[in-house]
């Protein structure tokens, strides 16, 4: 289990003046203090860890956030920012003397421009449903998580959330303009804005990602862009997980850059089967989806290209969708894939590292041996164009040892994808699962360096503190 | 100039000065923002060569003075290029050495293909440089998708070498297009010509350009793809675009020659005592803010990216940059004083102010990186 911080005494024996001073803050239902209540608010997507908070806050406007902010900056106490809390990596995790600002309320869309291809929204909108708000017109939001039915856009702002289709469109970082936020401080600040390329340093692009250590976000404007006339997936099955390796090399170096293309192990296949009856070969080693974009005519011109590609590669199966139906058809088993899991295994830990594609064949390899050595279940789920891995290590939690093990598989197959020259984290970020784990990654001085930056804005350590970095240097 | 050949060389250099450094590449954008006051200068310019080329997993480093042109032409070898289209500015600028890809991230200076296929930054993986304290830094990675720590990559793109010496750098690289073919269309006002660019760049045909060139005016919109969607896709803009004015067709290679001039900001180049804005703005406040400049001033225009970036060329003088300053405030966008004598650059603001809590967290920051204040002391701001 990681380690949390030690609460503060003086400021967990302050509790009811503390929720007496928010309450004036944030009035109405604005503010929670109960225990039974604080109970959802204990943990998030990374189940297996738990701890209440302080007090829940959930501010409608920026200014209760910056008047809250700045009372918790003045008091010395503790601020956990909380959007939907489907964070797999624990960066939505409470402290017991912290307040967790939850942004769910400040869920208005603020305004929606077709020609200048934008939308201002709140924190607390759903990533769903801002395409939600503009699909009317032909139009969506990229970055698409498999979480994007609660998840919101500040969470995806903090985590640099994916999707299915970043491969083409980007991840959420690249389909920003601005942001309001609020800083540890308690300032109200703009960065970005609603305009491409901002002079000056660019906090937009470091605020992305930063798991809600350097500011509460508050507004967010993103791009929206029109959709495609259509889109089509097809199937392509192989014997080996290198072969299909291969064949998604020779695609990407045909000079198709596919809008998704996944890959499956076998195991994988065979859970997502059983699930969703999808018509999945079971007797393939690895299989891709690829789906292509265009009208009725690009599309086919595109999946017969990449067909011929496939066939070159001694396929088990190649099935190319001729319908809508068919498209869905292929991708129900995909995106049922961690439900299809969970049937198997009602628990499990779901990985996050990426690897260059060439390293495939052996990270899997390497995978396949450590899940013998455990004596734990694996199946992989990979975005193939762009290397992010996401291996799901099955457990019991009923069984302590277990749950240690699949904590111990999940770090050893982070190590790995940094030996090959990857990363500990593709989309869903360090939080606290994987925050010690960073000296394996980074050199303590560069660790230092980022660690700086958090200072700079965060002088006091109190905006999410036992986050991204070891414990070891936080201030007291 | 202090040029060394080895990071271990910029390494010693930074641990050995005890005064402000000038940082560079080629000193190909020497001429960009406020002239930076330092005895002495740091050349990245031989550090140069590919250090790893992945095609197939579309990713490429290189150490950070390597000249753009050796990227590009080893990129197309293999049919790829950087997507985002950096501009080569030596004509505007009227120097002879290329940009070094250290400068171009250093400057985030992205071209037309910016409104669809992103900026510089948005293709930056990975970056190795040196801080104040002499420590070789790493951030991001080699790999396409990687949000682990805090991602310094996007804090030192377009930093201007005020926060560190950049060594490498890793991009990402996508496959050339195969074929391009370009729309004009004869507007009879800008604000015609802005709504044919959004119609454009709101269509499902995946705009790549959309420039705006005021004499005239012309609206330009381009298409790169499978020379099979190309032809459909041009057919199809064709229709819809006829409302806005008669629509003719650009074929390769005339359009690559097109935007290669819209890229380098050709069209308003009009000689070295003029001064040049560079000005980001929603593309619906460019009619206004268009006529506004050209009521102030004789301003020499070329809009871009659907009417949200705009070239600005005119008189060297405080009055015009203060015109500058107005028009975009009101646009609520942000400006660069791209190209001016020195004078002029070392006496305004040459990009905007920021709010005082921004600006008060930038120092913190800077101090992070640079604690004694070596790097291209006010190169951006004043005392930044
Ligand atoms: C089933 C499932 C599938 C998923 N699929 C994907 C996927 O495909 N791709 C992907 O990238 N992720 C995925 N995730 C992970 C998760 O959904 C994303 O990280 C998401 O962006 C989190 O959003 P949230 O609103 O739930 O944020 P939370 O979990 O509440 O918070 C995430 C982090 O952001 C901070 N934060 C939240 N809001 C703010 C704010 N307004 N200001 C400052 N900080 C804030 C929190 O402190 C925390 O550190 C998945 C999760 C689940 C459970
Ligand atoms: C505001 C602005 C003004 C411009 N003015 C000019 C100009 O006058 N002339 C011109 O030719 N182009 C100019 N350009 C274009 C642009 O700067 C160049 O196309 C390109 O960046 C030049 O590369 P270089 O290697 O020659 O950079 P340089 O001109 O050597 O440096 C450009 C900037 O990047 C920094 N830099 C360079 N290398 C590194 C490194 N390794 N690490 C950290 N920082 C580094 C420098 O300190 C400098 O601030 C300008 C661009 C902008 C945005």
């Amino acid at each position: 289990m990681i380690p949390l911080p030690p609460p503060k005494p003086e400021i967990l024996a302050r509790r009811d003046a503390i929720i007496a001073a928010l309450r004036t803050l944030v009035p109405g239902e604005g503010v929670i203090g109960d225990e039974t209540r604080l109970k959802p608010y204990e943990t998030d997507g990374l189940s297996a860890y738990r701890q209440p908070p302080l007090a829940v806050v959930l501010p409608t406007t920026t200014e209760q956030v910056a008047a809250v902010m700045r009372y918790c900056h003045g008091n010395g106490i503790r601020v956990v920012p909380r959007g939907a809390g489907t964070s797999l990596s624990g960066g939505a995790l409470p402290l017991a003397d912290a307040v967790v600002i939850g942004l769910m309320r400040m869920n208005r869309i603020l305004e929606i421009d077709f020609d200048d291809r934008l939308a201002v929204v709140e924190a607390g909108v759903t990533n769903l449903g801002i395409t939600k708000a503009v699909e009317h017109e032909g139009f969506f939001y990229a970055p698409d998580p498999s979480s994007q039915l609660a998840c919101m856009i500040g969470g995806n702002v903090n985590m640099n959330s994916g999707g299915a289709h970043c491969l083409k469109y980007g991840v959420t970082a690249n389909n920003l303009l601005g942001l309001k936020l609020v800083t540890p401080e308690g300032e109200i600040v703009e960065v970005g804005g609603d305009h491409l390329d901002t002079a000056g340093y660019d906090w937009l692009g470091l605020m992305t990602g930063s798991e809600g250590m350097l500011g509460i976000v508050t507004e967010v404007t993103v791009r929206i862009l029109r959709g495609p006339e259509g889109a089509r997936a097809m199937l392509a099955a192989f014997k080996g997980t290198e072969i299909a390796g291969a064949a998604v090399d020779a695609i990407i170096g045909s000079g198709i850059i596919p809008v998704a293309l996944e890959f499956m192990d076998k195991p994988c296949i065979h859970a997502c089967e059983a699930f969703a009856h999808a018509g999945y070969p079971l007797d393939a080693e690895a299989m891709l989806i690829i789906e292509v974009e265009g009208s009725v005519a690009e599309q086919d011109f595109l999946l017969a290209r990449i067909k011929e590609i496939c066939a070159r590669f001694d396929p088990i199966s190649l099935k190319v969708a001729t319908s809508a139906e068919e498209s869905m058809a292929i991708w129900k088993g995909r995106k049922g894939a961690f439900g299809a899991v969970g049937r198997i295994s009602p628990d499990y830990l779901c990985m996050d590292g990426t690897i260059p594609t060439g390293e495939l064949p052996f990270v899997l390899k390497r995978i396949g041996e450590m899940s013998t050595q455990y004596g734990l279940q694996v199946a992989n789920v990979f975005h193939a164009g762009d290397g992010n891995l996401h291996p799901l290590i099955m457990f019991d939690a009923n069984n302590p040892a277990s749950f240690r093990a699949a904590e111990d598989f999940g770090a050893d197959i982070l190590k790995l994808c940094v030996e090959v020259g990857g990363c500990l984290t593709g989309e869903h970020g360090v939080g606290v699962e994987k925050r010690d784990l960073m000296h394996v990654q980074f050199q303590p001085h560069e660790l230092a360096q980022q660690r700086a930056i958090k200072t700079a804005f965060d002088p006091a350590w109190l905006l999410n503190p036992h986050k991204v970095f070891p414990l070891e240097a936080l201030p007291q | 100039m202090n040029a060394p050949d080895t990071e271990a060389g910029i390494v010693d250099a930074v641990l050995a000065a005890r005064e402000p450094l000038a940082i560079e590449g080629n000193g190909s954008k020497r001429g960009l923002l406020r002239p930076v006051q330092a005895a002495e200068t740091l050349s990245t310019r031989n550090l140069s060569g590919i250090t790893l080329y992945k095609p197939t997993e579309m990713v490429l480093s290189a150490r950070a003075g390597t000249p753009l042109p050796e990227i590009e032409a080893t990129l197309a070898e293999r049919g790829q290029m950087l997507a985002p289209e950096p501009p080569d500015t030596h004509a505007l600028f009227g120097v002879r050495q290329p940009a070094t890809i250290g400068g171009i991230v250093a400057t985030n200076l992205s071209g037309p293909r910016r409104i669809n296929a992103g900026s510089i930054r948005d293709h930056l993986l990975g970056i190795r440089f040196v801080n104040g304290r002499g420590e070789v830094v790493r951030s991001g990675g080699r790999v396409l998708k990687n949000v682990t720590g805090l991602d310094l990559c996007k804090l030192l793109a377009g930093s201007h070498g005020t926060l560190g010496v950049l060594t490498e750098i890793t991009m990402k690289v996508l496959p050339a297009t195969e074929a391009t073919a370009t729309l004009k269309v004869a507007v009879p006002d800008i604000a015609t010509g802005i709504r044919a660019l959004s119609a454009g760049l709101t269509s499902p045909y995946g705009i790549t350009g959309a420039a705006l060139l005021p004499m005239g005016p012309t609206a330009l919109l381009r298409l790169e793809d499978f020379a099979e969607s190309v032809t459909y896709r041009a057919a199809r803009l064709r229709e819809d675009l006829a409302r806005f004015g008669e629509v003719s067709m650009v074929e390769a290679p005339e359009s690559r020659l097109l935007w290669r001039s819209i890229r380098d900001a050709d069209p308003i180049n009009g000689g070295p005592d003029h001064a040049i804005w560079r000005l980001s703005i929603r593309p619906s406040a460019a009619p206004a803010l268009v006529a506004a400049l050209q009521e102030a001033f004789a301003a020499r225009l070329l809009l871009d990216w659907g009417g949200g970036l705009v070239w600005v060329a005119g008189p060297a003088t405080e009055e015009a940059h203060q015109a500058v300053l107005a028009a975009t405030i009101a646009a609520r966008g942000s400006y660069t004083l791209f190209r001016a004598p020195e004078p002029l650059r070392a006496a305004v603001a040459v990009i905007p102010p920021e709010a005082p809590a921004l600006a008060a967290i930038a120092a913190r920051v800077k101090a992070a990186l640079d604690p004694a204040g070596l790097f291209n002391p006010g190169r951006m701001r004043a005392g930044q």
